[in-house]
């Protein structure tokens, strides 16, 4: 992952869906387009449904990975509007 | 501004919409709306803004609540006859949601006091019952070059338009000027279905919501109408502007607002 600058992190492991992809959004919107947002999540419901969401909204997904205890770790890049 | 997190829980289910997201929630939070009537068309465009987290909405309406009132004005509750209208809408928003600030106008709009209720807003919702409080928005909201949806309902009937300055007709292009005092009956005189009010009311409050967001495409030069007997929607294309229209032509005649005569009717 070290090749990507990384603007924002966020951990989205202490919410459930929708608030997932919601604090997701609210992180994005204050990226500039292009710049790379971390998001880290759980596995199951939110590693379904957020790439796919951000995905439907024209982000670029860049590396969605699974760590060791089961989490992933996405880096995303923000579309513009 | 930033959410707090009670305001991405509560308008999560807008946030997820691409095409409201979180500029569109932050748009309305900032946005002010003026309800005129808070009737059968007021009540529930005013709940459904209000839930929104429209972040202010006026309200002005001269009547008190009467118990006829309440088979459609579902902002108002048996407990509420004899309040004024902006009074019991008020503490209804004030439950719904404490993000909207209310701002309540006792009175019935005029010549006098339109242009001074309307000036802060963006957009105009027209709840009103009667054809000269109409017109008396239309040709305010032309001469204040603010947007505004019309809606009247009666017996099963609704309909509803809306007007954004140099973007189509306004409410006097389509229906020129009020009929004869008498000549259409009042929904006192004709009655009107409950339901009516909420369907029509939230296709107001629909329309405020685009114009604030910038979503999609608004009744801008159409003509929406609902038929309920039949189930049926027609949206009817309405002609141009021909730069003829007495308040929004090239060169109107009316430069002046009018009070026109009052039908009596109490309260859609």
């Amino acid at each position: 992952m070290a090749e990507y600058k990384i603007t924002d992190t966020i951990d989205i492991t202490d919410v459930n869906c929708p608030i997932t992809f919601v604090k997701t959004k609210v992180a994005l919107d204050e990226l500039d387009e292009g710049e790379i947002l971390k998001v880290h999540m759980n596995s199951g419901e939110p590693a379904q449904n957020v790439p796919r969401s951000l995905k439907e909204e024209g982000h670029e997904i860049l590396e969605f990975t699974q760590n060791d205890d089961g989490t992933y770790d996405l880096l995303v890049r923000k579309a513009g509007d | 501004m930033s959410f707090s997190n009670e305001q991405l829980e509560r308008y999560s289910r807008h946030i997820i919409l691409k095409e409201v997201g979180v500029k569109g929630q932050k748009k309305l939070l900032n946005a002010k709306v003026l309800i005129i009537g808070a009737g059968g068309l007021g009540a529930p465009c005013a709940m459904y803004l209000a839930a929104t987290g429209v972040g202010t909405i006026g309200i002005a309406d001269a009547d008190e609540v009467d118990l006829s009132n309440l088979q459609r004005q579902i902002i108002h509750a048996t407990e509420d006859v004899g309040k004024p209208k902006v009074q019991s809408a008020k503490e209804t928003i004030n439950k719904m949601n404490p993000d909207v600030t209310v701002n309540t106008y006792h009175e019935f709009v005029s010549s006098e006091n339109i242009m001074k209720i309307i000036k802060d807003y963006d957009f105009i919702i027209d709840g009103t019952d009667n054809f000269p409080a109409k017109f008396l928005i239309n040709d305010a909201c032309v001469m204040a070059k603010k947007p505004f949806c019309h809606a009247g309902i009666i017996r099963f009937q609704g309909q509803l338009m809306t007007y954004v300055p140099e973007k189509g007709p306004c409410y006097r292009c389509v229906f020129k000027e009020p009929p004869p005092k008498d000549a259409v009956p009042t929904c006192k005189q004709a009655g009107v279905i409950g339901a009516m009010g909420g369907i029509i009311g939230s296709l107001q409050a629909m329309e405020a919501i685009k114009y604030i967001t910038g979503t999609g495409e608004l009744l801008t030069g159409y003509l929406l109408t609902f038929n309920a007997l039949k189930m049926e929607f027609r949206k009817i294309k309405l002609p141009k502007p021909n730069g003829k229209c007495a308040v929004c032509g090239e060169n109107p005649s009316i430069t002046e607002l009018i009070d026109y005569e009052q039908a009596e009717c109490n309260g859609v």
